[in-house]
């Protein structure tokens, strides 16, 4: 079997006396779309800067994409991409700068460079918008932009922090066929939303209360170990019990 | 519309009376400084800040020079000679140190960076004086530090000629030519009397501007001045309730400087306190009025603080007249100089404290003060929004 | 009387731009708990603005109470309560502070309306000391409402209160604004989640500034004009392609793990369910399903 893309074993946070995520542990496979799910201070942003070698764990371990975020996690930023709904791209930067600021940064050149770029503009429809700053787009096409410049390097894993957050249905729709696509070829897919019906279309959904993962399943499966009718009454059925807020 | 006058807003609320009004005024200002006494950094810039300029401007950056090493190379050796020796050897500038050096030897010294300034007497010079000659005191200084260079020369110019002066008026000879050039109201010639004023100046500006255009900038970017706008509570009041603190501290940052300037730097106020507090009074709205008039037009905190910076406070240390002279400047710059308020504060500063002078000599400043003060405060409430954009 | 009327409200920011907010017009009835629902951009804030009389409108007319909210603004001001999207608390005062201010500036003491907001105060009394930057965002979230509701205001503003909160603490919000709607206080409250439209007494959808409906909730599900059906047990891209390509088609989204497909005619269960099998999904499910809102938002969406 193929060696998970992520690994996480008893991934540990401790802020002074708070434990903000405890010992969680899972795998996530290559190409998996996996969503990340809690109520607001479960500890899902802490696990996640935890994953993106952004911050230490307090104990415990991961691994993410065979580099262990403690020890290597230069090695493990080159190997992913991320996106947040309240920072992704420079508004007054243009779509064309964006690119190329973004792709610079890892390391991509010309010509390569320019045929993502091409390529991407192509793919999103946006040839014609190129040179317009990012700020004058509507903030659906924002966020598609913000996704695609996020896996322009060809990450093994990107990780999107609730990426549909306001957007239109149209949208939010059209945002997961890019998942869908992404994920297709390869690219594992970790990501949180508050749209539960989004929950759906994970291949595995994981919901942290108050630091520990609670369930962790497909949302059939989860669904029916619930005996709940939609994720959200899955959902609402483990997180209503959370004590801590954020 | 963008401004409701009083009366009109007064009539459109009918369950105000004045006692309320007085009573949300009240807890309004202790809201602000609540905010000030929890910030420590805007603590720390208030209170540590005229304390840090005072001495940094009052020691560190004074030009004034203390027992310097002084070499008198006296070809003379009369009665006049000793006594301006005596004399320059009295002052707390010098250490005098007499040598019979020739001019090659003197200029090794200097070289060698053991003296700073020396001066010579020639020779028969008691005589040559007493005859009403041309007589010269040569001064030599180490001008490689051009700053120190100058003030050692100047401190024993005037030595010199406050003792020619002297001996011309004993003798009751008839020329009086020099006594002009006495130096008034700062004798010693001392660094801090005129920092202090444009401290002053400083320290408000940089207190009342940035701290007022911040605090209601803060308001906006956290969406707290949209509640406030959208309740009775009067538009005109959040102004006044945003300024008072601001005054309050500010007039504490004056009493700190003072005593500062009193006890440390030596540089009493010579005039009238409860004058020279009057126009610091007026000065500091004037400096309100500019912090609000930059939060009506800015909707960040990072940007009220530029503005305030580049803005104000370099117009400020420029233009205000105490680090470069004024009248030195190309006219239009001179020009720009009126319209800095700190300018007309630093010279009724500096008339009130250092020269002792009252009202009568600042009126024609108070009076340019006071109008640029009605303007920016007409200004900036009229553009201070009752509503968004 | 209707506690809020909005007559062909338009307004742009800056020459050349399209309208936040484009001939907009509805009312709301005394009393109720009126939902205004869109997409982030849609001009939800811009409207409130106006509403709450911190913007003027460029043409039309609204009034909130009886009131015109460009002439009588002061008289608003008295009586509604706002919050505002972003957070609008003061995070160095703390909780009990900011509740005394709040209720100062609008002229009455914590005291007089206790009881509006004992249920909600309760809940956050014993950090009465603590500031309030350094509380939970649910916790901020309810001290900012008894901050909204601490002069008995007649009618009440909340602009986006739910957007980035989980949907634990959006039911719990929505279960409290059902309380206060039982006290008699008119809401408007906007929200781009979709699923929380069923809670509002009616809801005006909004997009690119202009109402798309404004209907009951039940009214607006039950105008959806298509036949519609719920389909599942195959890989959604695969069914997704499928459907499309019905002759009768209309649409077809995800809606979960379903497909939701809508079509001119109702092709039958039946019939759907043999057009599937044919295309190589012999596992797919039909059933008939009624429209959610999100439905009728996305058809509403392609008409306009």
């Amino acid at each position: 079997m193929e060696q998970p893309i992520i690994q996480a074993d008893k991934l540990t946070k401790r802020f002074g006396d708070f434990v903000a995520t405890d010992a969680i542990t899972f795998d996530v496979a290559r190409g998996e779309i996996f969503g990340f799910l809690g109520a607001n201070g479960a500890g899902k942003t802490t696990a996640m800067r935890m994953l993106c070698g952004l911050s230490t764990p307090s104990s415990g371990r991961a691994h993410v994409a065979g580099f262990d975020v403690a020890t290597h996690p230069e090695d493990v930023k080159q190997n992913i991409g991320y996106m947040s709904q309240k920072f992704s791209l420079y508004e007054n930067l243009t779509v064309a700068e964006n690119i190329t600021f973004f792709g610079g940064i890892y390391g991509l050149r010309n010509p390569v460079l320019r045929d993502k770029r091409e390529q991407l503009l192509a793919r999103l429809e946006l040839e014609h918008a190129a040179d317009k700053r990012v700020g004058s787009l509507p903030l659906g096409w924002k966020q598609k932009l913000a996704f695609s410049v996020a896996i322009l390097h060809d990450p093994k894993i990107v990780f999107l922090d609730e990426p549909t957050g306001g957007v239109d249905p149209f949208t939010r729709r059209q945002f997961w066929n890019l998942l869908y696509s992404a994920a297709g070829q390869g690219i594992t897919v970790f990501v949180t939303t508050h749209y539960m019906d989004e929950a759906e279309y994970c291949h595995r959904v994981s919901i942290m209360v108050d630091g520990r993962m609670a369930a962790l399943d497909t949302p059939r499966r989860l669904k029916e170990t619930y005996g709940a009718a939609s994720m959200d009454d899955v959902f609402y059925t483990l997180a209503r019990g959370a004590q801590r807020g954020e | 519309m963008s401004f409701i006058p009083w009366r009109a807003v007064r009539n459109g609320v009918n369950n105000t009376n004045t006692v309320t009004d007085m009573q949300q005024l009240a807890l309004f200002i202790r809201k602000e400084f609540i905010h000030v006494l929890r910030d420590r950094r805007t603590l720390l810039i208030l209170f540590g800040m005229p304390v840090m300029q005072i001495l940094i401007f009052g020691f560190a950056l004074s030009n004034e020079v203390k027992n310097a090493r002084l070499v008198v190379v006296d070809h003379g050796r009369d009665l006049a000679t000793a006594a301006l020796i005596a004399r320059l050897d009295a002052s707390r500038y010098f250490e005098v140190e007499q040598v019979a050096l020739s001019p090659p030897a003197l200029e090794a010294t200097f070289r060698r960076g053991e003296v700073k300034v020396a001066v010579v007497f020639p020779a028969r010079f008691y005589e040559q004086w007493q005859h009403g000659r041309d007589v010269a005191v040569q001064v030599i200084a180490d001008a490689s530090d051009p700053n120190t260079a100058t003030t050692l020369t100047q401190y024993v110019s005037a030595i010199v000629y406050d003792h020619a002066t002297e001996q011309r008026e004993a003798q009751a000879l008839p020329y009086g030519l020099r006594v002009e050039t006495r130096m008034l109201y700062n004798p010693q010639l001392e660094g801090a009397p005129n920092y202090v004023p444009g401290v002053m100046a400083l320290v408000l500006m940089l207190v009342c501007v940035m701290m007022t255009a911040v605090s209601i900038v803060r308001e906006k970017e956290t969406g707290t001045l949209e509640v406030l706008l959208v309740s009775p509570f009067r538009p005109v009041l959040v102004i006044v309730a945003k300024a008072v603190p601001y005054l309050i501290l500010s007039l504490v940052n004056v009493g700190t400087i003072l005593v500062l300037s009193t006890t440390v730097l030596h540089v009493p106020v010579q005039g009238n306190v409860l004058l020279l507090l009057a126009e610091s009074i007026l000065f500091i709205t004037t400096c309100l009025a500019l912090g609000i008039f930059i939060s009506v037009q800015t909707s960040s905190q990072q940007v009220a603080m530029l503005i305030s910076l580049m803005g104000m406070l370099l117009p400020t240390i420029l233009f205000s007249g105490f680090m470069f002279p004024i009248e030195n400047m190309p006219v239009p710059l001179q020009v720009i100089a009126h319209a800095v308020p700190a300018k007309w504060y630093y010279i009724i500063v500096k008339a009130i404290m250092i020269k002792g002078l009252g009202i009568a000599a600042v009126w024609k400043e108070t009076l340019v003060l006071a109008g640029m003060t009605a303007g920016w405060l007409f200004i900036s409430v009229k553009r201070f929004n009752i509503r968004l954009a | 009387m209707d506690a809020i009327r909005v007559e062909n409200i338009t307004r742009a920011f800056g020459k050349g731009q399209a309208p936040a907010v484009d001939g907009v017009s509805f009312t709301v009835g005394e009393g109720e708990l009126f939902g205004l629902i869109g997409p982030d951009g849609a001009g939800k804030t811009t409207l409130f603005r106006i509403l709450i009389t911190l913007l003027l409108p460029d043409a039309g007319h609204a009034s909130v109470g009886g009131h015109d909210v460009v002439r009588d603004y002061q008289k608003i001001r008295s009586t509604v309560g706002y919050m505002p999207g972003k957070f609008s608390l003061y995070t160095d005062l703390t909780v009990e502070e900011n509740l005394h201010f709040f209720a100062s500036v609008f002229n009455t003491k914590v005291s007089d309306h206790y009881a509006l907001i004992r249920d909600l105060y309760e809940q956050i009394k014993p950090f009465k000391d603590r500031r309030a930057g350094k509380l939970s965002g649910g916790m901020k979230q309810k001290l900012a409402l008894c901050c909204a509701l601490i002069h008995r205001p007649t009618a009440l503003f909340l602009d986006e209160p739910t957007t980035g909160v989980d949907p634990v603490s959006r039911k719990e919000f929505w279960d409290m604004l059902g309380r206060l709607r039982a006290e008699g206080i008119t809401i408007l409250v906007s929200t781009p989640y979709m699923d929380e439209a069923a809670r509002c007494d009616r809801i005006a959808l909004i997009q690119q500034g202009r109402i798309l409906s404004v209907d009951t909730p039940a009214g607006l599900r039950a105008g959806y004009p298509h036949p519609l059906y719920a389909v599942g047990g195959a890989p959604m891209p695969a069914l997704l392609q499928q459907l499309a390509h019905h002759p009768q088609a209309v649409s077809s989204y995800a809606f979960g793990e379903w497909a939701h497909a809508a079509f001119t005619a109702d092709p039958g269960a039946a019939a759907l369910q043999g057009y599937l099998r044919d295309a190589g999904l012999a596992a797919a499910s039909v059933q008939p399903t009624d429209a959610t809102i999100e439905d009728c938002f996305m058809d509403l969406m392609k008409r306009n």
